[in-house]
């Protein structure tokens, strides 16, 4: 199942994470899920509300994923997926993105940014059913 | 009361993004939800009965967590309950140890 998104908004969570290097961005994808993959039609912006170690950390505050959520039920999309920036590390999940992930069956992208220009971005998606059987996947991303 | 699902929990709630229960208080409304959809338990809830520390529970704008009452807060027919996971992460603290 591949992660499918136009151009611009691949060229805007990336550029997210340009903006805010040295610190980690974060940001909600909404859109919908179908056969062939997950469709992403808008981006919501979130702070990272990790400023005590926001170079390395970044967490999205419950209120804005619900105010996203709301948004997107305005217009039958759902949240599909997360995006953040990985500042100066290559665009791989780490121990920590993975304790932190719980929800299955979306996106997690991450786009390594050298020194203020990002690099690689890559997309994983949740597998599994629960805690016990969690597992990040390789997802191919479509840039349409 | 309206519960709203978030996308990966609705493999548990036949696809439903929304859950109209009864109950007096959010435990109630949270009981209910489980009684009709038993799936819906282990998601929540730890094996001690208490809510997973990742699950958010929202009345309203609140986080019910820090409301005076938790989740014997008194609900009404209009609230909505929203459970939503956390979303957090990052990079390693020291060089890159992903696997």
């Amino acid at each position: 199942m591949s992660l499918k998104l136009s151009q611009q908004l691949y060229d805007e969570l990336r550029a997210h994470g340009e903006e805010t290097y040295p610190h980690e961005c974060c940001g909600i994808m909404l859109g919908k899920t179908s056969e062939d993959g997950l469709h992403v039609a808008s981006l919501v912006r979130a702070g990272n509300t990790r400023t005590d170690s926001a170079h390395n950390r970044y967490h999205i505050a419950p209120q804005e994923l619900i105010k996203a959520q709301r948004e997107g039920r305005k217009t039958g999309h759902d949240i599909v997926g997360f995006y953040h920036s990985h500042p100066d590390h290559p665009a791989q999940w780490s121990p920590t993105d993975f304790a932190e992930a719980h929800w299955f069956g979306c996106s997690y992208v991450i786009t390594a940014v050298e020194k203020g220009k990002a690099q690689i971005t890559n997309s994983f998606l949740l597998t599994g059913t629960g805690e016990d059987d969690k597992a990040f996947t390789n997802q191919h991303i479509t840039v349409e | 009361m309206e519960i709203h699902i978030p996308t990966p929990l609705r493999t548990y709630t036949d696809k439903k993004e929304t859950v109209s229960v009864d109950g007096a208080t959010v435990a109630e409304g949270l009981a209910a939800l489980v009684a009709a959809h038993p799936a819906m338990q282990q998601h929540l809830y730890t094996a001690e009965g208490k809510l997973r520390s990742f699950v958010n529970v929202y009345l309203n704008d609140d986080d019910v967590r820090y409301l005076p009452g938790k989740e014997e807060t008194a609900v009404s027919a209009t609230d909505e309950l929203t459970i939503i996971p956390s979303i957090a992460g990052g990079t390693p603290s020291a060089g890159c140890c992903c696997r």
